[in-house]
C-alpha cells in the first residue's frame, strides 16, 4: 500500500475558500440558503474536528468499554433520529424500533466483525466503530422510511383493516399487504445503491481506502463484504421492526387502536 | 343469544338491558347518531364498552377469541371498502384473511348471482359504483357463511327495487339456514315487512323495543 497522502491545512482552507465563493454568489443572486449552508459547514468541521480527537484517543486506547459506548451512542442518536425525522411515532413503535435497532445491527455487527472481517480482537476500534456505524447509519433510514411507510399504510387502509377485522380476518395477514409496501420502501435506497454500485458511482468507504493508497481490489473485497453486512442489518432491523410494529395497531382484542 | 346488561360506551350509548334471540331477525332503525351502528360494533367486539356486560351464547363476549367470534358474528359495514384489484380477488383475499380453503370461480359466480351482479369476475373493484361495491361486499360476507350477520344499511347505496330484492334475499338466506340477522335500517318499511323484532334508538338510548306480539 502506497504512503497515505495527507491533506494540507492550506488544501483544506482551500476548499473553505472555494465555498464562501459560492456563497457569496448566492447572495448576490439573492438566491437565499446562505445561513443554513454555512452552519451546516460549521457543525460538520466542529463534528469531525471532535470525533478525530476521540476517534485517535479511543485508537490509542484500545478497549472493549470504549468500543461498547461508541456503539451504544451511535445506536442512540440513530434511534433519536428515526423518532425526530418519522414524527409522532406511538410509544408502543418507539421501543419497538428500539429492540429492532439492537438485535437488528447487533447480531449483523458481531456476525461480520467476527466471521467475515475476522477482526482480533473483536473490539478493536479502527474496525469495530466503523462498521458499525456504517451498519447503524443503513439500518437508521431503513427503519425510517419502514415505519414511515407503515403508519402512513396504516392511516390510509384503517377503513379496509376495520372491515376485514368485522369479518373474521386476522389481523396478522390482514396487514400484511401494508407492511409489505413497507418492507420495501425501507429496502429501496439499500437496493438502488446496490444496483448502482462500481457503475453510477463508487462508494464511499471504497474511494475511502483508494484514495488512502488500498489496490482496488482490496477495496472491493471490503466494500462487497460491508454492503452484504449493511444489507443484512436494514433487512433484519427493518423485518422485525415491521412484523412487530404491525401488531401494535391493534389491542389484545384484536380491535384497531 | 346476546344478553346485554348496563352497557355504556362512552356519551354515544347506554343500554340498560336486552336480548337479542337467535334464529330472528332484529331490525335497529332509529335517527342517525343514535348509536345503531355502535350497537352493531359491541356484538362484532370490534369495539368494547366502557362498562357493563355481554354475553353471547350465555358467555361473557370478552372470554371468546375475538377472530373466532367475529366468523361467527359477521359485521357488514354501511360503506365496505374494497380490497384491491378484481372481484375474484376480493373473494381470494376474504379467504386468506380469514384462514378458510380457496375456493373455485364457481362458488364465487354463485354468490355474484345471489346478489343480483352479473358482472365478470375480472371486473375490477375500483370500477363499480356503490351499490355494486355494497352487493360485492355482502357476497363476500355470504361466502363465509357466518352463523349471524350484523348489517349496517346495507341497502343505503340502492335504488328501492334492488333494495327490496337484497333485504328479502338476506332474509330468506337467513331464515332457510336458521341463522341470525340482526340489521340495521333507515327505512322503517323494511323493518315492518322483515323483522320480527324492532329495536327503536334514540339518541343513545333504546326508545322501543317491538316484537310481533306487541311492544315491550
Amino acid at each position: 500500500m502506497d504512503e497515505i497522502k495527507d491533506v494540507t491545512l492550506i488544501g483544506l482552507a482551500t476548499a473553505y475558500v472555494f465555498l464562501l465563493i459560492l456563497l457569496s454568489l448566492l447572495r448576490r443572486e439573492k438566491v437565499g440558503h446562505q445561513w443554513e449552508l454555512l452552519l451546516s459547514t460549521f457543525r460538520m468541521t466542529i463534528q469531525l474536528v471532535l470525533v478525530g480527537y476521540i476517534l485517535t484517543y479511543i485508537f490509542d486506547n484500545p478497549s472493549v468499554w470504549f468500543s461498547l459506548i461508541a456503539l451504544l451512542l451511535m445506536q442512540g442518536f440513530a434511534i433519536l433520529n428515526t423518532f425526530q425525522r418519522v414524527g409522532n411515532v406511538p410509544r408502543d413503535m418507539k421501543r419497538i424500533v428500539v429492540v429492532a435497532m439492537f438485535i437488528g445491527t447487533g447480531i449483523t455487527i458481531f456476525f461480520f466483525v467476527l466471521w467475515v472481517f475476522r477482526v482480533e480482537p473483536w473490539f478493536k476500534p479502527q474496525y469495530f466503530i466503523p462498521l458499525a456505524g456504517m451498519m447503524i447509519g443503513n439500518s437508521m433510514t431503513g427503519i425510517t422510511l419502514g415505519i414511515d411507510a407503515l403508519l402512513g399504510g396504516m392511516k390510509d387502509n384503517r377503513a379496509l383493516i376495520e372491515n376485514a377485522l368485522m369479518m373474521g380476518g386476522k389481523p396478522s395477514l390482514i396487514v400484511k399487504e401494508v407492511s409489505g409496501r413497507a418492507f420495501h420502501q425501507a429496502l429501496l435506497p439499500t437496493i438502488n445503491s446496490m444496483m448502482g454500485m462500481g457503475i453510477v458511482f463508487l462508494p464511499g468507504m471504497m474511494t475511502g481506502q483508494i484514495l488512502a493508497g488500498a489496490p482496488p481490489l482490496l477495496a472491493i473485497k471490503y466494500q462487497i463484504a460491508m454492503m452484504l453486512g449493511i444489507l443484512g442489518s436494514v433487512v433484519l432491523t427493518v423485518f422485525v421492526v415491521i412484523k412487530w410494529g404491525s401488531a401494535t395497531f391493534f389491542n389484545h382484542r384484536a380491535q384497531m387502536k | 343469544m346476546f344478553k346485554l346488561k348496563n352497557i355504556k360506551f362512552r356519551d354515544i350509548l347506554t343500554v340498560d338491558e336486552l336480548e337479542l334471540k337467535a334464529q330472528q331477525v332484529t331490525c335497529i332503525v332509529g335517527k342517525s347518531g343514535g348509536g345503531k351502528t355502535t350497537l352493531l360494533k359491541l356484538l362484532n367486539n370490534l369495539i368494547s364498552a366502557d362498562s357493563g356486560t355481554i354475553l353471547y351464547k350465555d358467555r361473557e363476549i370478552d372470554t371468546y377469541n375475538p377472530t373466532t367470534l367475529r366468523r361467527e358474528v359477521m359485521m357488514l359495514p354501511q360503506q365496505p371498502v374494497m380490497f384491491s384489484g378484481t372481484i375474484r380477488e376480493n373473494f381470494n383475499k376474504t379467504l386468506r384473511f380469514t384462514e378458510r380453503e380457496p375456493a373455485s370461480d364457481e362458488v364465487f359466480k354463485d354468490l355474484l348471482q345471489q346478489v343480483g351482479l352479473n358482472l365478470p369476475l375480472e371486473a375490477d373493484t375500483k370500477d363499480l359504483s356503490g351499490g355494486e361495491k355494497q352487493r360485492v361486499a355482502l357476497a363476500r360476507v355470504l361466502l363465509l357463511h357466518p352463523e349471524t350477520l350484523l348489517l349496517d344499511e346495507p341497502s343505503s347505496a340502492l335504488d328501492d327495487e334492488t333494495e327490496d330484492f337484497i333485504i328479502s334475499m338476506v332474509v330468506d338466506y337467513t331464515r332457510k339456514r336458521k341463522g341470525t340477522l340482526i340489521m340495521v335500517t333507515h327505512a322503517m318499511s323494511v323493518a315492518e315487512r322483515f323483522a320480527d323484532v324492532t329495536i327503536t334508538l334514540f339518541d343513545g338510548k333504546i326508545q322501543r323495543v317491538d316484537t310481533l306480539n306487541g311492544t315491550l
